[in-house]
């Protein structure tokens, strides 16, 4: 049985729920549990929940440190373009110490940050920049697109024994969709088909699943049946998800928020060329134009993907034959 | 990990007794018989030690006046000049060397190398090789001991140059706000790599120890001789009382001189790695300041200061230098003789 939330509440669902389950996880970030009237402080008590100074290098650091020696930390760090300034922590040290230390130690942090917000925060707010975490070993990437997928992956991140960025979308902020009740963990690395469909796979990622969902349904208008997967976590991957869909539909259309080059759409196009050979005969990727994000509402609408740049680009893959000549 | 029971390996006493004096001139002996082996190892064997090895010779009353204090189950984070810190926790030195030599054998089975030793077991958790980063994961054993009360502290050592990062500035803040339950000792052995400390430390441009950073955070700071393992141990016992009371951070400044090089010459393949003469000498053409430090050598100082207080006399000396050297060449022919790792091995330990 579920309940209907909002993806916000969904995540904070499942902080409580497994700092309640285990009392080795804690919580601490930016402006956040600032007086006694916070409800998390009044939950879990001040040696759990913690506000921490603008410093994200000691917040993550303090994080990959506690996590080493028996702690389950969730840093929250509001915008993921603040890791920017931490990324040695990010990139560099958490995903690193397990492998240099020869498997000895682990490292199981959460590292909590929503992303491309897109509602004229200008250049250094709004951007994307999954990709950049995505291809290092050792770390896991998340990006949940419903209300259920964002409570059950915060769940199986916390679990998870190894380093994981949990990147929410700001603009799912107020989303609502049912969550179930009670313990829910969706596994990292398994991709969930949002819509079936036959005749091209769109493979959409985090707030782009929802504008794919919504071109799916102005598309079955006009009689054509277009899938969409959301891969749920960019690493690990589930490509074969992915490639299976591909190979049955034989046309995709990727849908990504980042820039073209530095998008999870790149790799994902990557993947599918070298799995689904010869089964492919078009593919298109829609992503952010190649600028940063502008402030102004229209220059901002016109450089994030959209609902009819994905309905153009799948009619331009339907203009294909299914399968490779 | 940690345990809830941390009882005392070296209780203190008023005044040092003689085991324990000798205790610590053993260990100092451990260390610089292993530093300068590895040393040795570049001109001996020639392509066994890959990439970049930094040596600790110098730091060895630092090192082990400090952990003399250590109760043990206390963690113990270094930066990634790493070596002397295990050997003092106990870690067998055959499997310190072969991880050096990139062996199967080593104690990161080959993955990690000479900066990035790590023994959890022994509460000495890993190093980070990129200056200063590791301060914040030290820190964060030291919240790991708070949540868990465990009454463990954390021993967090790191060099000058490291204290101009902005990991360091960060987390001692955040140590200072938390109370935490560490001990920051920031071993000054003068050189950043190949800088000297005068032309980047602003509390020496001002002619200040650095402990004055402590002023920053309103943390107790010391600078201590650090060529002088009972003085460290003083003003390290004090630091440590502090943070097993609850009373959060102190930084302590052991002044020292790095005694070798920054690290092995970095060389292109197929050329063998080779150490380089001192910073001092090869870079500044300052022979009269090496020749002074080296005068000061902690090892040699304090052993002739344990025969006239007749701690030790030359036959026990000798035994106990015998003994370290035997210990180390045992280290040398396990790590020789030990696997390299079948490279298909190289994806494990990616994921937990």
């Amino acid at each position: 049985m579920g309940k209907e939330m909002m993806y916000a509440d969904a995540i904070a669902a499942a902080i409580i729920e497994e700092m309640q389950r285990d009392p080795n996880v804690v919580f601490y970030g930016q402006n956040m549990a600032m007086t006694e009237r916070d409800p998390m402080l009044k939950k879990f008590g001040k040696e759990r929940v913690r506000i921490a100074p603008i410093s994200e290098t000691a917040e993550i650091g303090i994080g990959i440190g506690a996590a080493m020696t028996g702690l389950r930390p969730i840093v929250e760090l509001w915008m993921s373009e603040f890791m920017l300034v931490a990324f040695d922590q990010v990139i560099n040290e958490a995903p690193r110490l397990r492998y240099m230390s020869g498997g000895q130690v682990s490292v199981p942090l959460v590292l909590k940050a929503g992303y491309g917000f897109c509602a004229g925060w200008a250049g250094q707010h709004s951007n994307c920049i999954y990709h950049t975490m995505m291809g290092i070993p050792g770390l896991k990437v998340v990006v949940p697109s419903t209300p259920a997928d964002a409570k059950g992956l915060m769940v199986a991140a916390i679990r998870d024994d190894n380093p994981v960025v949990y990147l929410h979308s700001y603009m799912l902020t107020l989303e609502k969709g049912e969550v179930p009740e009670g313990e829910y963990v969706v596994p990292l690395g398994v991709a969930d088909i949002k819509r079936n469909g036959t005749d091209v796979t769109i493979v959409a990622i985090g707030w782009m699943v929802k504008k794919a969902l919504a071109a799916a349904e102005r598309l079955a208008e006009e009689g054509i049946s277009a899938g969409v997967v959301d891969p749920r976590t960019l690493a690990p991957l589930d490509v074969a998800t992915i490639v299976d869909s591909v190979k049955k539909t034989g046309r995709v259309v990727l849908v990504d928020q980042a820039p073209r080059h530095s998008s999870a759409a790149a790799v994902i196009a990557g993947e599918i060329a070298e799995h689904a050979v010869g089964c492919v005969n078009a593919l298109r990727m829609v992503t952010a134009l190649d600028a940063p994000i502008p402030y102004s509402e229209p220059l901002e609408n016109y450089v994030v993907p959209h609902e009819d740049k994905i309905v153009e680009a799948v009619k331009a893959v339907m203009a294909h034959d299914a399968v490779a000549a | 990990m940690p345990q809830k029971t941390a009882k005392k390996s070296a209780p203190r006493k008023a005044k040092t007794d003689t085991n324990q004096l000798r205790w610590m001139y053993t260990q100092m002996v451990r260390i610089r018989e292993f530093e300068e082996t590895v040393k040795r190892v570049f001109i001996e064997h020639p392509g066994v030690i890959r990439g970049h090895s930094h040596l600790g010779d110098g730091a060895e009353a630092s090192i082990v006046g400090a952990l003399y204090t250590r109760h043990d189950t206390d963690f113990v984070m270094p930066s990634y000049r790493c070596h002397g810190y295990p050997i003092v926790l106990g870690t067998p030195l055959r499997n310190m060397m072969a991880e050096i030599f990139g062996r199967r054998d080593g104690l990161c089975h080959g993955f990690g190398g000479s900066m990035h030793l790590a023994d959890p077991a022994r509460y000495f958790p890993g190093t980070s090789g990129i200056i200063g980063q590791s301060i914040a994961h030290a820190t964060g054993a030291a919240l790991t001991a708070q949540v868990k009360k465990s009454s463990q502290i954390v021993y967090c050592f790191f060099g000058d140059g490291a204290s101009k990062q902005g990991a360091f500035f960060e987390s001692l803040n955040m140590a200072a706000v938390w109370k935490l339950p560490i001990v920051y000792i920031l071993e000054n052995n003068q050189y950043q790599a190949y800088t000297h400390f005068s032309l980047e430390d602003a509390n020496a441009v001002a002619g200040d120890p650095l402990s004055k950073k402590a002023e920053a955070f309103s943390i107790p700071g010391a600078t201590v001789d650090g060529t002088d393992p009972e003085a460290v141990r003083k003003v390290v016992a004090k630091a440590a009382d502090r943070a097993r009371a609850g009373d959060g951070p102190s930084l302590v400044e052991t002044k020292f001189y790095r005694l070798s090089a920054h690290g092995n010459v970095i060389t292109v393949p197929p050329l063998p790695t080779q150490f380089p003469e001192h910073e001092a000498v090869a870079v500044y053409g300052n022979r009269k300041e090496f020749e002074q430090w080296h005068a000061k050598d902690p090892v040699k100082r304090f052993r002739a200061r344990l025969l006239k207080d007749r701690v030790l006399t030359e036959a026990s000396a000798k035994q106990i230098e015998a003994a370290a050297r035997a210990e180390v060449e045992d280290a040398v022919q396990f790590a020789l003789t030990s696997p390299l790792p079948a490279p298909e091995e190289a994806l494990q330990y990616v994921y937990a």
